[in-house]
């Protein structure tokens, strides 16, 4: 069994490497590889989750050395694998969704001339992520961090050709790499303190450190949440999450909603150990966690684009997993069970919305859809299905996986209990907010396309999405996808309505991740039936304040200006803007300044060295002037001095 | 005649008992089997010079180059096989009544030498650059060695279909004193063994086909500048004689420390520093011209340019090899002692040596001179791992000797393919435009240039990286800051090189790139060859460096 480990990670790795250096020839045939053996990395998930489920709880992890990457002297740096329940859970949903989402890019990608390379880059995206989840030392894990923020750059900017793409890859990179520069820290601080990087070797000395080492933790604990910060979109490191949605939005749905965004709240649970023993860190964490909830729900509220109100839509509910991470063993099993569960229904929502994007010329501005659900009832259905559960419907995934959080955010007591729960509750209405929005400005009311307003592609800036490519510009026919794209969709809608029904019944979830993460109850100060009482009504207010908006009223299709928090919403709170004053104005005053140093004193002196070389040279080289009894007269001098010196030096 | 003059107390009793001496002089004690390659070399060498007077002249050309092959690997493999005995290490001693040591260094160096001998034959024999004359493939060197250039006779000569084939047994010479000089273990050995290497090549200077003119031009400087030093070295050797009373290293050494019974009959002179002290000068002066040290340098430019190319190859090569060989003995083994009258005077020699040669590559237009400077340089940086006076000095400069040479032997190998009408291109305005024309060929000429500079990868940057360590590590930290920059300034005109290869235009009438036989492809490869497998895996030669590095006393 423990070979399959290794296994899991080869079989996409072995896709990438073919079809990114197969060349043309695979061009028929490469997406159906891929898919294929993503499918096979999943069908070997399921085997080992098999054999996981017919073990005993205590020995269920499993373990494979693979090779000794780095062999120097006291620094080992290992090539293995731990496979527990909580890496189980994170293979499961990768595979699973992934799988689910490279048949979907079958359809989506069709008519895109380089869809190998697609398919390739996202076989290269599940092996990274698998290699992450599954490493037992975090300079492996490392690897895996890399290798996704890599997938997610070449993913995002796919489609090269737009500035916007390349931009928005490129932006996607460098705030990420601000995120990995506090990973690679934590991990030198782990090595520098502990001596190891290896789950097994911290872990245990975590528990024992010293005084002056629990400074060190804290401070891990703080680097580690930087690179859970960048990776998963989290106040201040968010703002690359928007403009990520320039990918094509299968990456959207894989990367940027289900899985790698999520990859903070693993690190976060992962390391829940080191965390445990530094409380300043974990206050830091639901702090983070609180604030993007709140601020991503803000920015989803406002913004027209379908996809970008998702992503402002994934950014709030990765910051209730964070949240719940932070809140230590109370919260770690529902950050990891809302994890799934958002996986499913936010997977199924962009697919939806690339579905509805598909039918209508790649149009993304929701004020230019409108009563699509005649049109598109798969989408409609699948898509009303993940929002149900989104704003925690009761009886769908959300509700189980959501109310847990908030109840974990009241149990983790006193007055920081109480303003978690707000917050929690707070962003549960906003969420029920714009989720209905989303909703009816899609699917409810007038046909806003249809007034031939909607033209989107203009014939200068031809749409770059593959599926504009044979569908005649003018106004758009909306249909249904292919089955290959709406296939996943119903999957993952099952998913989406039955997951947390699953996951709740007899404390399954539970008593599965305790093994790993450890769990307690908590003190709550308010009774379960309260929190769940209080989330519904604050759902109710939510989507009646929506329907009242947008619902009750036609949406105009040209944005009017809206409030002052509107505008700044829209403009992603204003974060691009305050990074811009911040760090980009700052740093240019910086480089210019240095090049102006570079110019003028260290190329002076290196120009000036060159040219008093070169003169020397010159000098020095008439010297050789061809002349034999010149030569021999340089000789004898030379002789005279070298034998003066050496008499000189004894008489010194 | 060392045994002779062998230590003191001999000369004592011929001074005393002067008529019963004669039937106890001993006889000479030779150890055939140790000192086999240099007797092989000599050898062939002779054999040549029956070759050249009793066969005919169409079949001189193909015996010489069996025969010069057959005995430089011959010599080589007595070499190896000496080494695998131990004479390297363990059973290293002094052989031929204490004329010659066999030992580790000797070995390493003598190694180095056959094989660059080897290869140098290669591309001596190389019969396909140069434009048929006459309906015959020629060679690099003249057709007839005596005949007035642009004469009647030369003439005659050429349409006769002569040819120098004299140039190998003289090679093989050549490459017998060499042998002999690292290895010498008397004063008047490393005379006569200096002497014996440095008249071929006086010779084989002089016989370029092309460019006679300056070919003998730079035979003669080279010849009336290394008499000149020749007599400095004799010089310095009498006045070591007059302090010590003795020629061998041991004995010399000996009286330096002390430690040696003093000699009644030179009362007045041994032990007078002074004499010492101008002795060991003027021999290292005769040593740092044969290294081509500054200000002992200037004939380096003058005769690589003027030599035939493949003889500026060998004799780039192997000369450098064998004088340092000779140098390192000389200061290990004699002079221990006295490292701190030497040292001062040697750094400064060092930093003059890199500087110089650096400073005045740089504004070098013809290749051939632009590469003699640049072994300048490489003089210097091989002298800053001299200085270290411990083992890993030693082995860091056996390592760079062997490393340097190859890189030396092929970058001239590549000289004589760039060629036009006028014969070999070596302006560096005609090189312009090289890598467009003639990729691969431009492309292992880089691979040289960078193993000059010294850049990761290649044998240049391991050699320099082991010679500044134990510069370091034996106290010069000035010495490798001044190496380091000067290998900075020299890094400039060999990329300079690869730019005006690579990134210029070619010329409309710019030179073409000859196809050579498979002799000069040989010499080449192994050249790139041995670079970069020095440079990428230099470990297993660095410790083969290490191992033969103990000096026998």
């Amino acid at each position: 069994m423990d070979t399959l480990i290794g296994l899991l990670v080869a079989a996409p790795l072995l896709g990438a490497g073919i079809l990114l250096t197969g060349g043309r020839r695979l061009d028929r045939a490469g997406h159906l590889l891929g898919t294929l053996l993503a499918l096979t990395s999943f069908v070997l998930a399921a085997v080992l989750f098999a054999d996981m489920l017919g073990k005993d709880t205590g020995r269920r992890t499993l373990t494979s050395h693979l090779f000794t990457w780095v062999p120097v002297d006291g620094f080992q740096a290992q090539v293995g694998f731990q496979l527990d329940q909580l890496s189980m859970t994170f293979v499961l949903l990768i595979t699973g969704v992934g799988t689910l989402i490279h048949i979907y890019s079958i359809g989506y990608m069709e008519h895109d001339e380089r869809r190998r390379r697609f398919f390739g880059y996202l076989n290269l995206f599940l092996a990274a992520m698998l290699l992450l989840v599954l490493a037992d030392n975090y300079f492996l894990l490392y690897a895996g961090w890399e290798g996704v923020g890599l997938a997610s750059y070449l993913l995002i900017g796919f489609w090269q050709h737009k500035p916007s793409a390349a931009t928005a890859a490129k932006k996607a990179f460098l705030v990420n790499r601000v995120g990995d520069i506090g990973l690679s820290v934590a991990i030198m601080l782990l090595f520098t303190t502990f001596g190891s990087f290896a789950f097994s070797d911290v872990f245990p000395k975590v528990g024992q450190a010293s005084a002056t080492q629990h400074a060190t933790v804290t401070g891990i604990g703080f680097m580690l949440l930087l690179a859970a910060c960048g990776k998963s979109a989290q106040v201040p490191l968010q703002s690359w999450l928007g403009d990520a949605m320039e990918g094509p939005t299968p990456v959207s749905a894989l990367i940027h909603a289900a899985t790698m965004v999520t990859a903070g709240v693993y690190l976060i649970t992962r390391s829940g150990a080191i965390f445990n023993a530094a409380p300043d860190a974990q206050t830091a964490v639901v702090t983070v966690g609180a604030v993007t909830l709140i601020f991503g729900a803000i920015v989803g509220c406002a913004k027209d684009d379908i996809k970008k109100a998702l992503a402002g839509s994934t950014m709030s509910q990765i910051g209730y997993m964070i949240m719940a991470a932070g809140l230590g063993p109370i919260g770690y099993v529902f950050a990891i069970m809302h994890l799934v569960t958002h996986g499913f229904f936010k997977a199924g929502l962009f697919l939806g919305a690339g579905s509805v994007m598909h039918g209508m010329n790649d149009e993304v501005d929701m004020r230019k859809f409108g009563g699509l659900r005649k049109y598109m009832p798969i989408t409609f259905v699948t898509f009303g299905l993940g929002y149900l559960a989104i704003i925690g419907f009761p009886g769908l995934s959300g509700f189980f996986s959501k109310d847990k959080i908030i109840e974990a955010a009241f149990a983790k007591g006193g007055t920081e209990g109480w303003i978690l729960g707000t917050c929690a509750l707070i962003g549960a209405a906003i969420t029920a907010f714009y989720m209905t929005r989303v909703m009816l400005m899609t699917f409810f009311g007038e046909e806003r396309w249809k007034d031939g307003r909607t033209a989107t592609a203009s014939p200068d800036e031809p749409s770059a999405e593959p599926a504009a490519a044979h569908s005649a510009h003018g106004a758009p026919h909306p249909h249904e996808s292919p089955s290959s794209m709406t296939i996943p969709m119903i999957i993952l809608a099952f998913g989406s309505v039955f997951a947390g029904g699953l996951f709740s019944i007899n404390s399954a979830f539970v008593k599965w991740l305790e093994p790993v993460t450890g769990h307690s109850e908590g003190d709550s100060p308010v009774s379960t039936g309260t929190v769940t009482a209080g989330t519904m009504v604050v759902l109710v207010l939510g989507v009646l304040v929506a329907w009242l908006m947008y619902g009750r009223r036609p949406v105009p299709a040209v944005a009017p200006k809206g409030s002052l928090l509107t505008r700044a919403a829209r403009r992603d709170l204003l974060q691009d803007d305050f990074n811009h004053v911040v760090l980009v104005r700052g740093g240019e005053h910086l480089t210019r300044s240095l090049v102006y140093l570079d110019h003028s004193l260290v190329d002076g002196v290196v120009n000036g060295t060159a040219a008093s070389v070169g003169g020397l040279s010159g000098r020095l080289r008439r010297l050789q002037n061809g002349y034999v009894r010149s030569y021999a007269v340089s000789m004898l001098g030379g002789t005279a001095v070298v034998v003066a010196a050496t008499l000189l030096m004894r008489a010194v | 005649m060392s045994a002779a003059l062998h230590s003191g107390p001999v000369v004592h009793s011929l001074w005393t008992t002067a008529a019963s001496s004669t039937d106890r002089f001993p006889t000479p004690h030779i150890e055939y089997a140790q000192l086999s390659p240099v007797l092989i070399i000599f050898g062939v060498a002779m054999l040549g010079i029956l070759v050249e007077a009793f066969t005919p002249r169409r079949h001189r050309y193909t015996a010489q180059v069996v025969l010069a092959v057959v005995g430089l690997a011959a010599a080589f493999a007595a070499v190896v096989a000496l080494a695998e005995k131990g004479y390297g290490t363990t059973k290293a001693h002094i052989a031929a009544m204490g004329a010659v040591a066999v030992d580790g260094p000797a070995l390493f160096l003598q190694g180095t030498i056959l094989l660059v001998g080897l290869v140098a034959v290669f591309t001596f024999a190389e019969r396909r650059l140069d434009p048929k004359a006459h309906g015959r493939h020629v060679d690099s060197f003249a057709a007839q060695g005596s005949a007035v250039p642009g004469g009647e006779q030369e003439k005659a000569a050429v349409r006769a279909g002569f040819t120098t084939t004299e140039v190998f047994p003289l090679l093989l010479f050549a490459v017998g004193g060499m042998l002999v000089f690292p290895a010498a273990n008397d004063l008047l050995t490393l005379f006569v063994a200096l002497e014996v290497f440095s008249l071929p090549l006086y010779i084989l200077c002089a016989l370029a086909r092309r460019n006679r003119l300056m070919s003998q031009e730079s035979a003669v400087k080279y010849f009336l500048l290394g008499a000149f030093s020749s007599a400095f070295l004799l010089f310095g050797i009498a006045l070591l004689y007059g302090y010590s009373g003795t020629v061998t290293y041991s004995g010399i050494s000996a009286v330096i420390d002390g430690t040696a019974p003093t000699n009644p009959a030179l009362d007045n002179t041994t032990g007078n520093d002074a004499l010492l002290l101008i002795g060991l000068a003027m021999v290292a002066v005769g040593l740092l011209f044969k290294v081509g040290a500054v200000p002992f340098h200037m004939w380096t430019p003058d005769v690589y340019q003027g030599a035939p190319t493949p003889v500026t190859g060998f004799m780039a090569a192997a000369t450098k090899v064998a004088a340092f060989g000779a140098l390192l003995r000389l200061l290990y083994v004699v002079l221990p002692g006295m490292r701190w009258d030497w040292r001062p005077v040697m750094w400064g020699v060092a930093i003059a040596t890199m500087l110089v040669g650096a400073v005045i590559a740089v504004t070098q237009t013809d290749v051939k001179r632009l590469l003699a400077y640049s072994s300048v340089a490489h003089a210097g940086f091989i002298l800053a791992g001299v200085i270290a006076v411990d083992k890993d000095g030693v082995s860091s400069v056996l390592f760079y000797l062997a490393a340097y040479s190859f890189v030396t032997l092929g970058a001239f190998a590549v000289v004589t393919l760039v060629r036009d009408a006028g014969g070999e291109a070596t302006h560096l305005s005609r090189w312009a435009g090289l890598g467009r024309r003639s990729p691969l060929v431009a492309a292992v000429f880089g691979v040289f240039l960078l193993a000059f500079a010294g850049i990761p990868l290649t044998s240049g940057f391991a050699g320099k990286f082991a010679v500044f360590k134990a510069a370091a590590q034996g106290g010069a930290m000035p010495l490798v800051i001044i190496g380091v920059i000067s290998s900075a300034v020299a890094a400039f005109f060999y990329i300079r090189v690869i730019v005006l290869m690579f990134f210029s235009e070619p010329k409309p009438d710019g030179p073409s790139v000859a196809v050579p036989s498979p002799l000069t492809s040989m010499a080449i490869a192994l050249g790139v060859v041995v670079t970069l497998v020095m440079g990428l895996a230099p470990q297993y030669f660095l410790d083969l460096a290490d191992k033969a590095s103990v000096f026998v006393r």
